[in-house]
């Protein structure tokens, strides 16, 4: 129907868009993870080192296992939030429904550093929370934990991904055909029933992509971490920032970098695995 | 709602053999009237047809039966014991979906043992009941297909296998035909038929097709604007149609306008004698009452007119014309299949077949709607 020049000619914006965003730097991030630094230089000399690094030394280990549990938690906190608010809004809203769903998109509209600063002013210890509990006696000095802790980034991730997991789930819910529920109903089921034997099942694709999003979103997050997370909650991210910055170890940096793609990659594949083994059409 | 009668409703004989009653129930969603006082009584093992255009509130009606609605007043009666209080998931209705509503996420067995399963039937029991079912609606090798797999007859198959395996007293089936090819359509009325007739369970089986309902039905509920016009078996509706409406809806005919005037009726260009009171008249005449009349003779029950063919339509065994009585009335006339025909001839009917009929716009009352 187009001529191969035509094809051709429109193939060219993505492809060079790809090449150069995407291909291009992952190149230079393999090639500098397998360089090394000596004497605050960095020379092309092919090696294994920061490899080794990575695996020898304890401390990236432990960063990165904190790392994942921070992503696991949030992708939990974010479940248990976003899918009952998405049932809620499939079935039970009715007019609010439209205005619910505004509620809940809008916030993803303001910038994530301006939310990130208003939990500090609502964790830190002459915070709205603390000013709030000691007002009403429950505590007698600031409690410190609320900010500077891997709660604090749990909480802070945990409000900016649930629209994320929220959305694909709502999705899932409002496209379920509504006889099916009926028929449920007809052959005996309870609303209990229904939903364990039906809805779950049917928006298992729906929370797949959710919880995928929630956890490698929050798995390569370092704004929230630097925020509210302190010494006690860095993650994966900051370290690899401040081997980019101050450490001047770009090396070391890139390598950790690729450890994280590896991992990104496989639990895609992995989620996109499971959606399509979940996937009814 | 109503409140419910102080006393169980006594129940004559006639009635006792009725599973289910429907008793003056009125469904209004906003400011629409859909169902406006609709009693009917289905006796067990009977196939009854809800027949009605769209919007008739014939589906609505299947939905207050299998309780996706509330009648907004009236009752509904099942086996002696009210229908209209239960939830869906406690009645003892299954319903075959339009389309189908099978479960995407289970394979054709499991959407059979959904009915089971959620009662915590026995596994073992659940497997014989489902391979049993397969067997009635031969599909036993598509056990492990997955419904988006099957083709609309097979899902159809499935879809009614679902509903039968869990032994309803009643099985509501809303336009299950509707989505299938006409060939296809055929065959699944048949097997439908075939079906109901040894298993013995009762149908409610809506449809738009009157054909279908003709050719299914043991009798026919006419519906038209959420009233019920007629309720009889097929032949008698067909014979002796109550109204106008009823008339035309169910296959073809010719409604004779005119009036009776001193013991004879006359409506255009026909007139013959009745022994009915004068006033303004329908007579609803079928287009096969009517045959040609080549040698011109009559006998003294019969009508004899003059008339010029003016279209022909042919369908293999008979053809439809459309003649002209003069003074622009056309009649339809179907005769056996006789070739071209043009010009004048002369035609004639049986007064009998010339059925008076009521101009149907009022509500027909209950007591006409005896089963």
């Amino acid at each position: 129907m187009f001529s191969r020049a035509y094809r051709s000619l429109v193939s060219i914006p993505p492809l060079f868009w790809v090449a150069a965003f995407l291909l291009l730097p992952y190149a230079l991030m393999f090639a500098h993870s397998l360089w090394a630094v000596r004497e605050g230089v960095i020379v092309h000399h092919w090696n294994l080192s920061n490899y080794k690094t990575l695996f020898s030394n304890p401390v990236y280990a432990e960063v990165l296992f904190r790392t994942m549990r921070i992503a696991a938690s949030v992708t939990i906190c974010s479940l248990l939030l976003g899918y009952p608010l998405a049932y809620y809004l499939a079935f039970h809203a009715g007019q609010r429904k439209e205005l619910l769903y505004q509620l809940v998109v809008v916030p993803l509209w303001v910038s994530y550093l301006v939310r990130g600063y208003a939990w500090k002013t609502i964790l830190g210890s002459d915070g709205v929370l603390n000013g709030f509990l000691q007002y009403l006696h429950i505590t007698h000095e600031p409690v410190g934990f609320f900010l500077y802790s891997p709660f604090a980034v749990v909480l802070v991730l945990t409000h900016i991904y649930t629209p994320f997991v929220f959305l694909p789930i709502y999705a899932a819910l409002e496209h379920i055909p509504r006889p099916l529920l009926e028929a449920s109903q007809d052959l005996g089921a309870g609303s209990v029933q229904t939903f364990w034997r039906v809805i779950v099942p049917l928006s298992t694709p729906g929370l797949l992509a959710g919880a995928t999003f929630a956890f490698v979103l929050s798995l390569g997050d370092f704004l929230a971490p630097l925020l509210v997370g302190g010494p006690s909650g860095t993650m994966i991210a900051n370290v690899v920032q401040s081997l980019f910055g101050a450490a001047f170890d770009w090396p070391l940096g890139a390598a950790i970098s690729v450890g994280i793609l590896v991992i990104t990659i496989f639990l895609l594949f992995l989620s996109e695995l499971l959606e399509k083994r979940w996937a009814f059409k | 709602m109503s409140a419910s009668p102080a006393n169980p409703p006594e129940q004559d004989t006639a009635e006792s053999a009725a599973l289910l009653e429907v008793r003056n129930v009125a469904k209004r969603f906003g400011a629409v009237d859909v169902l406006k006082n609709i009693s009917l009584s289905l006796g067990a093992g009977e196939f009854l047809t809800l027949l009605g255009e769209s919007g008739s509130g014939k589906t609505t009606l299947l939905r207050l039966i299998a309780g996706f609605e509330q009648p907004s007043s009236g009752e509904i009666w099942m086996s002696g014991a009210r229908l209209d209080l239960l939830p869906p998931y406690k009645r003892r209705v299954n319903t075959v979906f339009q389309n189908y509503a099978l479960f995407p996420h289970l394979s054709a067995h499991d959407n059979i043992a959904y009915g089971l399963r959620v009662k915590g039937t026995e596994a073992s029991e659940v497997s014989n009941r489902v391979e049993e079912a397969l067997r009635m609606v031969k599909m036993q090798e598509f056990a492990g297909s997955r419904p988006s797999k099957l083709s609309g007859g097979q899902q159809q198959r499935i879809a009614l296998a679902r509903a039968l395996v869990n032994r309803p007293q009643l099985l509501l089936l809303d336009e299950p035909l509707s989505a299938l090819d006409a060939n296809l359509r055929k065959q699944m009325q048949s097997e439908l038929k075939a079906l109901q007739r040894e298993i013995g369970i009762t149908f409610l089986f809506v449809t738009h097709d009157q054909e279908e309902a003709m050719a299914l039905s043991d009798r026919i509920a006419l519906l038209r604007d959420g009233a019920l016009e007629q309720v009889a078996s097929p032949r008698e509706i067909y014979a002796h149609p109550a109204t106008a409406y009823t008339a035309q809806f169910i296959g073809q005919t010719n409604l004779l306008r005119g009036e009776i005037r001193g013991s004879i009726a006359s409506c255009g260009a026909l007139c013959w004698p009745v022994e009915e009171a004068d006033g303004p008249v329908i007579f609803s005449l079928r287009p096969e009452a009517i045959r040609i009349c080549p040698d011109g003779q009559r006998q003294t029950s019969e009508v004899k007119f003059r008339a010029a063919v003016r279209q022909q339509f042919y369908s293999g065994s008979t053809e439809l014309l459309e003649v002209d009585c003069g003074s622009g009335q056309t009649l339809r006339v179907r005769v056996p299949a006789r070739g071209p025909l043009a010009g004048e001839h002369e035609f004639v009917f049986s007064m009998a077949d010339a059925i008076r009929v009521e101009e149907g716009t009022k509500e027909v009352s209950s007591k006409q709607i005896t089963s």
